[in-house]
Parts: structure tokens; C-alpha cells; sequence
């Protein structure tokens, strides 16, 4: 047995002890389902969601390529590739969702110093700490080098004055990490920096954003004369904002997922816009019955399908991701968008039920799925963003 | 199943490039079609490509060819088709090839492989009747008598059909139109005696023609692979072809984005560069975009062609669909980035609007394609 396969046996043995039956597939569905972001509030409604959570943490599986000594699970690709499989066989859940991993753990590997890794990194892979993006404001959004809150030196520390807006779960979250102004005086783009803000320090304040879904995930976030340690700098002063777009970039990647994650998920849970096309607009051998519908969703499911072979193809290339981050934001968050679309217009007037019992759970779940994709070609820089990056970066296209 | 060309593909890939640039600079094309050539490709090119091996690219090395497969001869093409470059090299090095060495019987082999290697022979495929590619729509009808069969009827739309030596012609031996089944593949010299080819003057200035059969009589030995099984046999072969001629799209319109892009960064309106104007940069990115993922479904079709994957047929009307629409949009806004100068005869670039349009058409268009993904993914 070479190592890959001794790997391959001690994983599917470790998972079989220890990946919990609710957080595999054919779990008992009357077991309520929670949505893990991990954090010093964090709260189970199944408690198998926080032993998963910490088993995971403690292997650091949740980041299975960061070393070790950082908390990680210090696999090869290999091996990484091999855990997602045998998790994958078994349907275990992903232990833990967090912007932590998605966005910041990358760049502090790329520009923390040591004692920075070692501070945060291990909270963020076993989900003890968990993060909230301090990027926009209300008067910087797409142009978000714009930013105005401040953070002015003292000394010892940085007294951090100023608004954020569309920080998600800023509620929820234990930590920050901000992009604030520290170099009035030098060009827009020379002056920012990148800061590491405990959410619990006094005159940090936040309140949060209904938004047309109904949910309340985001908020806006106020900072008075808050006092930041020097310590929580990442890289140089006045450098944040090669990190802030790296960062983005990370991001980016990440949203784009949701164009096939949502697809893959769907198919077979009902949340599929084939399978509701046939419940809601009738079979015949075997094919949509209304051929109006037919062909939009056969349209739909090509770009689905050219859409997944060029993540692959990216993938097998080797990843030239910062060319490539743009285009799959743009087309993973378009793509969604229109999935949803298809999936209510099929639906109904079912496709927008909002409360109460006459509707199913599904069809009420649908309506705010659909009204949170419009965000997604929002967040994270917009589709009109996405392609003003494409045109002068990828295509070298020229600015007035 | 990994979306990366081999070194060997590459490497065709690159000699492709070269030798189109070099040898086939659009002027070529133009000047074949300004001559009114009656071939509409020049036998001297299609030497130069003989001595390169792309003619035997899909062949076994028994019959003298290379047998570097479906993306070999398919990233060939899609260079060639960045310059318009026309040559039998589709309907022969990729239909001729692929169906004798895939059915054909031994004699047939040894018959035509070689001389298809040499560039000797080329070749054509004749299936359909009217204006829309259905292979099940076929009616003309092959007629046993004795050890022969008697054809009678008209193809049409038939590519290099103008000037092919070999006809591989799908013909009605039971059942009605409308059926796949009862259908069958022969051989046909081109010149044997009740064949009429009649040239057709197309928008794209290829070499097409639409073939009369009156009383043809063809032996029972040149019937290509099995009797009435001709309708599974000639989908095989039309896959291969779809994907083949979905490279060559992704070529045109990579050439006509190319041509487009430069244009952006040169003509200058209001004091500025045009490609400055954000109604023109969004386009030309959503275009990028439409490119990447061409790019992708092409890759994909060919390399399960390459690796005889179950997902084969999917991936071909994936791949056609997929090419035939980003071409149409490419086509068409790289004419109007142009201005005027876009519909001019002059200019090169109304040279890919009228060979996309046509080659949208070739072996079914996006929404044939679109509906026959939708019926092989089950809904
Ligand atoms: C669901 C959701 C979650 C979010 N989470 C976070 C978070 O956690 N942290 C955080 O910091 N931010 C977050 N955001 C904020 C998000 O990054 C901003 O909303 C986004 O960058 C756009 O900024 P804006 O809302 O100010 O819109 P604006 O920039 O004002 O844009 C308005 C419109 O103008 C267009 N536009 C702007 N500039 C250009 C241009 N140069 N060319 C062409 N068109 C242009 C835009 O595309 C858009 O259509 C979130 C947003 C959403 C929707």
C-alpha cells in the first residue's frame, strides 16, 4: 500500500468514528439543521453540529492544506483531494462555514508575520473566532479606495474613527477586518491599511440591515474613537490595499462557487429547476411538457455544464486565478441569479410564497433564496465591476 | 478526464499556427474567392498540409497515418480557421478518415486509407435533403436488385461535395422518413455513372454542392459498416464532425474577438481610443467570457471523444450549441465595433459573419443541439 492509499484508509476510519450521523447524508430529517459559523456566541440547535465542528477543528481539517503549526491539517493536494472524496461518499457536511477561511486566512498566510499566524490562524480553522469584512462604506462601494474611516497613530495605538456598511453577520461576528485610511495626505490608493478590529472593543457599535428577503444579515458598523494595538497591522503601513485586493480575489473565487455549488445541491433535494419544471408544468415521456420553459432551462443547463468544464479546465491548467477570478465571479453570480429565476417562474405563484401555512416550506425557503441571489452579483465587487476588471486587466482595453 | 492539451497536441497546434500565418494569411482565402475558384481551395496548400500528415491524423499507423486523434486534428483546424484557411481537411482528413477507419471493412481500409494519407482522395459526406440537417428526414432510397443497390434521389448541402472523389452517402434502405432506424452507409464514387454535382454559390464561398442520383448503381462490397445500422453510424460520425467543426468555430471566433480587440486599442472617436468607451469594454468582456467557456465545452468534447466517454454525445451538442452561439454574438458584434468599415467588402472582417452563419448550420444548428442535449440529459 503506497501512502496515498494508507491515507485514504486512515481517513475513511477516522470519519467513519467521527463524523457524526446528522452530518451525513441520510441523516434523520426531523433533526433540526444548523448553519455553522462557529464564534465565541455560537449556539447548536444540534448538538452533533458543534462535535463535528470541534473533530474537524481539532484535525484541522477545516483548512486541510495550512501547516500545521498554524493549526492545519498540513495535507498535500493529494491528500486534500482524497479527504473530499471520502467526505463526499459518506455526504459529510462541511463543518464550518466562515469568512475567516474564505477570505482572510489566505492573505495573513501571505503577509501576517509569525506571531500573527500563529495568533489567529488556529481560531479561525477550529472556528473559535469568527470574522466579519470591513471593506465598504456608505459613500465607497464599487469605488472602494474612496474610504474614508480613519485610523489615526497615537503612539501605542491606532484611534480608529468612521462608518462601515454591508457588513455581513458584523452582529454576529467576534472580529473585523477593516480597511481604514492612514495616509490622508498620500493618493487615494497609497493610504489604506489593513487592521485587525476585536469586534468587543468599546465604540464599536453595529445595527443591523433588513434586507428585501426579509433576513437581517448585514449591518452597518460604526467605529468611535476606538483603540486599535499597533499589533494588529497586516503588512506595512499604507500598503492595505494590495491586500485588500488580494483578498477580494479569494473572495471572488469563492462566490463564483455558488453558479454550480447551488446546482450540485440541488439536484435531488427538489431545489432543482428540473425536477421542478416536471412537478409544476406536467411529464410527457419524460420531457418538460411545456416547450417554452424546455428550452430556456435546456439553454440554462448548457452554460451550466460549459460553466462546470471551465472550472475544470482552470483547475487542470493550474489556476492562473487572478486572470480568471473576474470572469467566474461575473458568470457563477449571473448564472445563479437566472437558475433561481427559472426556478420560481416554474414554480408559480407557489415560486413566491413569503409566510404562513397554506405554502410549503420549500416554496417559501425558494422565494428568499431567489431575492438573495440578486445580491450575489453584488457583493464582493459587482458584475459591471467584474467587467471593467476584465476589460483593462485581461484585455488590456484602454482608460480616458 | 483532464481539459489540458498533450505536449504532442501542442505541438500540432503550434505548427497549425505557423503554417496558417505563414502559408494561408486570409489574403488566401480571398483571393480564391475573388478568382471565383472552382474549388474554392488550392490543391497546392492542401499538398503542404498532406506533407505535414493532417490528412492521416485520424488513421492507424498500418495505413501510414499518425493516429494522434480527435483533438489532434481538431486543434489543427481551429488555427486554420483563425485565417479562414480553406482545404478538404474537414470533410476528408476528419469524416472521410474517421468513418473508414472506424467501419470500414479491411479491403475498404486498404482501398482508401492510404491514398487518404497521401492526399490522393478526398472525400464527402451527403446526408441531407433540405434546408435543416435531420439525418432521420432521409428519403432517398437504395434499392436492392441483384448483388447491387439502385440509387435514386437528391442530396443536398453536401460539404466539398463539388469536388470529392468519394461520396459516403447515407441512404433509405427500409422504413419511413422520420426514422433512425432502417438506414444505411455506402461508398460512392464520385464519378460513377448518374451522379450530377451541382456546385452551389453559398454566403461563405466554400465548396458545397447538391448531388442528383439517377439509377446509380453501387455494389453490395461498398456498403460502410452494417446494413440498416447506417443511422447509429452516421451519428458516431456527425459527433466527431460536430466537435471537430465547433474547434474550427471556436477558431473564427477567437480571430474575428482578436481582429475586434485590436481595433478598440487603435481607431480613435471624441479625441479618444473607442476602446476606452465602457459600452464597448463590457461587451468585448461578456464576449471573453462567451470565448473562456467555448473554449472549455470544446476541450471537453474532444477529449471524451479522444477517451470514448459514455458522456460523447452530450458533450458534442454541448460543444456545437455552445460554439455556434458564442460565434453568432462574436460575428455580429465584430462587425458593428467596426463602424463602417465592418460591412465593406474590403475589409476582412464580414469574411466571419457569413462563414458563422453558415457553419451554425453545419450538422445541426445550436437549437438542434439544444434540444437533442435536452432529450440525451432527460428532460
Ligand atoms: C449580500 C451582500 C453582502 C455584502 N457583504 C459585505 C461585507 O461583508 N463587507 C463589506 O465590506 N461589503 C459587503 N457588501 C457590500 C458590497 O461590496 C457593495 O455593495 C458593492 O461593492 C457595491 O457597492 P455599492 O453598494 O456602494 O454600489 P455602487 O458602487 O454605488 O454601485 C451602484 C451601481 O453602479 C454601478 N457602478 C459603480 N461603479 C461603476 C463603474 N465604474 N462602472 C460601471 N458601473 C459602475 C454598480 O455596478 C452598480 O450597478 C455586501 C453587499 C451585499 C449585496
Amino acid at each position: 500500500m503506497n501512502d496515498l492509499d494508507k491515507f485514504r484508509e486512515d481517513t475513511k476510519n477516522w470519519l467513519d468514528k467521527n463524523c457524526p450521523p446528522s452530518m451525513r447524508s441520510g441523516a434523520d430529517p426531523t433533526i433540526p439543521v444548523d448553519e455553522v459559523w462557529g464564534g465565541r456566541n455560537a449556539k447548536y440547535k444540534n448538538p452533533e453540529s458543534k462535535i463535528w465542528l470541534d473533530r474537524m477543528g481539532e484535525k484541522g481539517w477545516t483548512m486541510p492544506t495550512v501547516p500545521k503549526e498554524y493549526g492545519g491539517g498540513g495535507l498535500t493536494k493529494e491528500e486534500v483531494k482524497v479527504l473530499n472524496e471520502e467526505m463526499f461518499v459518506i455526504g459529510a457536511k462541511s463543518p464550518l462555514l466562515s469568512f475567516g477561511i474564505w477570505m482572510l486566512a489566505p492573505v495573513l498566510l501571505e503577509y501576517g508575520t509569525e506571531e500573527q499566524k500563529k495568533e489567529h490562524l488556529p481560531k479561525i480553522i477550529k472556528g473559535e473566532i469568527r470574522w466579519c469584512q470591513g471593506y465598504s462604506e456608505p459613500g465607497s462601494g464599487s469605488d472602494l479606495a474612496s474610504l474614508a474611516t480613519k485610523a489615526e497613530d497615537t503612539g501605542d495605538t491606532f484611534l480608529v474613527n468612521g462608518q462601515k456598511v454591508w457588513t455581513s453577520y458584523a452582529d454576529k461576528a467576534d472580529w473585523i477586518f477593516a480597511l481604514v485610511r492612514t495616509g490622508p495626505k498620500e493618493p487615494k490608493h497609497d493610504g489604506i491599511s489593513f487592521l485587525l478590529i476585536d469586534m468587543e472593543t468599546k465604540g464599536v457599535t453595529t445595527k443591523p440591515i433588513t434586507l428585501i428577503s426579509g433576513k437581517s444579515p448585514f449591518c452597518e458598523t460604526f467605529f468611535d474613537d476606538v483603540e486599535v494595538p499597533k499589533g494588529n497591522l497586516i503588512g506595512e503601513l499604507n500598503a492595505g490595499w494590495t491586500i485588500a485586493k488580494k483578498l477580494l480575489q479569494h473572495e471572488r473565487a469563492f462566490i463564483s462557487n455558488f453558479g454550480l455549488a447551488g446546482a450540485v445541491a440541488g439536484a435531488g433535494s427538489g431545489r432543482d429547476v428540473v425536477s421542478i419544471a416536471k412537478k409544476r408544468l406536467g411529464e410527457e415521456n419524460g420531457k418538460i411538457k411545456n416547450s417554452f420553459y424546455r428550452s430556456e432551462i435546456a439553454s440554462h443547463k448548457i452554460k451550466e455544464h460549459a460553466f462546470g468544464l471551465t472550472l475544470k479546465r482552470a483547475g487542470d491548467e493550474g489556476g492562473k486565478a487572478s486572470a480568471t477570478a473576474s470572469m467566474f465571479k461575473l458568470y457563477g453570480t449571473e448564472h445563479n441569479k437566472k437558475r433561481h429565476e427559472l426556478m420560481v417562474a416554474a414554480s408559480g405563484v407557489d415560486g413566491l410564497a413569503w409566510d404562513g401555512d397554506e405554502f410549503d416550506e420549500n416554496d417559501k425557503n425558494l422565494t428568499r433564496a431567489w431575492l438573495r441571489t440578486k445580491g450575489n452579483s453584488i457583493e464582493g465587487g459587482t458584475s459591471e465591476v467584474q467587467l471593467n476588471v476584465i476589460s483593462k486587466r485581461v484585455l488590456g482595453l484602454p482608460t480616458q | 478526464m483532464k481539459l489540458v492539451l498533450t505536449e504532442e497536441e501542442q505541438f500540432l497546434k503550434d505548427t497549425a499556427k505557423s503554417f496558417a500565418d505563414e502559408r494561408s494569411p486570409i489574403t488566401h482565402f480571398r483571393s480564391l474567392r475573388d478568382h471565383n475558384d472552382p474549388l474554392l481551395w488550392d490543391q497546392d496548400l492542401w499538398n503542404e498540409m498532406t506533407k505535414l500528415g493532417w490528412p492521416g491524423i485520424l488513421i492507424p499507423e498500418e495505413y501510414g497515418g499518425s493516429d494522434f486523434g480527435i483533438t489532434g486534428i481538431s486543434v489543427i483546424l481551429n488555427e486554420c480557421a483563425k485565417t479562414l484557411t480553406p482545404s478538404p481537411l474537414f470533410a476528408t482528413g476528419v469524416i472521410g478518415a474517421y468513418s473508414i477507419t472506424n467501419f470500414g471493412t479491411e479491403e475498404q481500409k486498404q482501398k482508401y486509407l492510404p491514398k487518404i494519407v497521401n492526399g490522393e482522395l478526398t472525400t464527402s459526406l451527403a446526408i441531407d435533403e433540405s434546408s435543416h440537417h435531420n439525418p432521420a428526414n432521409t428519403e432517398i432510397i437504395a434499392k436492392k436488385e441483384g448483388s447491387n443497390f439502385i440509387v435514386n434521389g437528391k442530396k443536398t448541402f453536401v460539404i466539398d461535395g463539388a469536388s470529392a472523389d468519394l461520396i459516403i452517402l447515407l441512404a433509405r434502405t427500409s422504413g419511413n422518413k422520420g426514422d433512425m432506424a432502417g438506414l444505411t452507409l455506402f461508398l460512392v464514387n464520385s464519378d460513377s455513372k448518374g451522379i450530377d454535382k451541382i456546385k452551389l454559390d453559398m454566403a461563405d464561398s466554400r465548396n458545397y454542392a447538391n448531388i442528383n442520383f439517377s439509377e446509380v448503381e453501387i455494389p453490395d462490397s461498398n456498403i460502410l459498416g452494417d446494413l440498416e445500422t447506417g443511422g447509429e453510424t452516421v451519428e458516431d460520425i456527425l459527433d466527431i464532425g460536430r466537435i471537430a467543426m465547433a474547434s474550427e468555430m471556436l477558431g473564427n471566433a477567437e480571430a474575428a474577438f482578436e481582429m475586434t480587440l485590436d481595433y478598440l486599442k487603435q481607431r480613435k472617436q471624441f479625441g479618444v481610443l473607442i476602446g476606452s468607451f465602457q459600452a464597448l469594454q463590457h461587451r468585448a468582456a461578456e464576449m471573453f467570457c462567451e470565448i473562456e467557456l467555448t473554449k472549455s465545452s470544446v476541450m471537453g468534447a474532444m477529449k471524451a471523444a479522444d477517451e470514448g466517454s459514455n458522456e460523447l454525445q452530450r458533450l458534442s451538442s454541448l460543444a456545437k450549441t455552445v460554439a455556434g452561439e458564442t460565434l453568432h454574438l462574436v460575428s455580429n458584434e465584430a462587425v458593428q465595433m467596426h463602424g463602417g468599415i465592418g460591412v465593406t467588402d474590403e475589409y476582412d472582417i464580414g469574411f466571419f459573419l457569413k462563414r458563422a452563419r453558415v457553419a451554425e448550420q453545419i450538422f445541426g444548428s445550436s437549437k438542434y443541439h439544444t434540444e437533442r442535449y435536452a432529450n440525451l440529459s432527460g428532460f
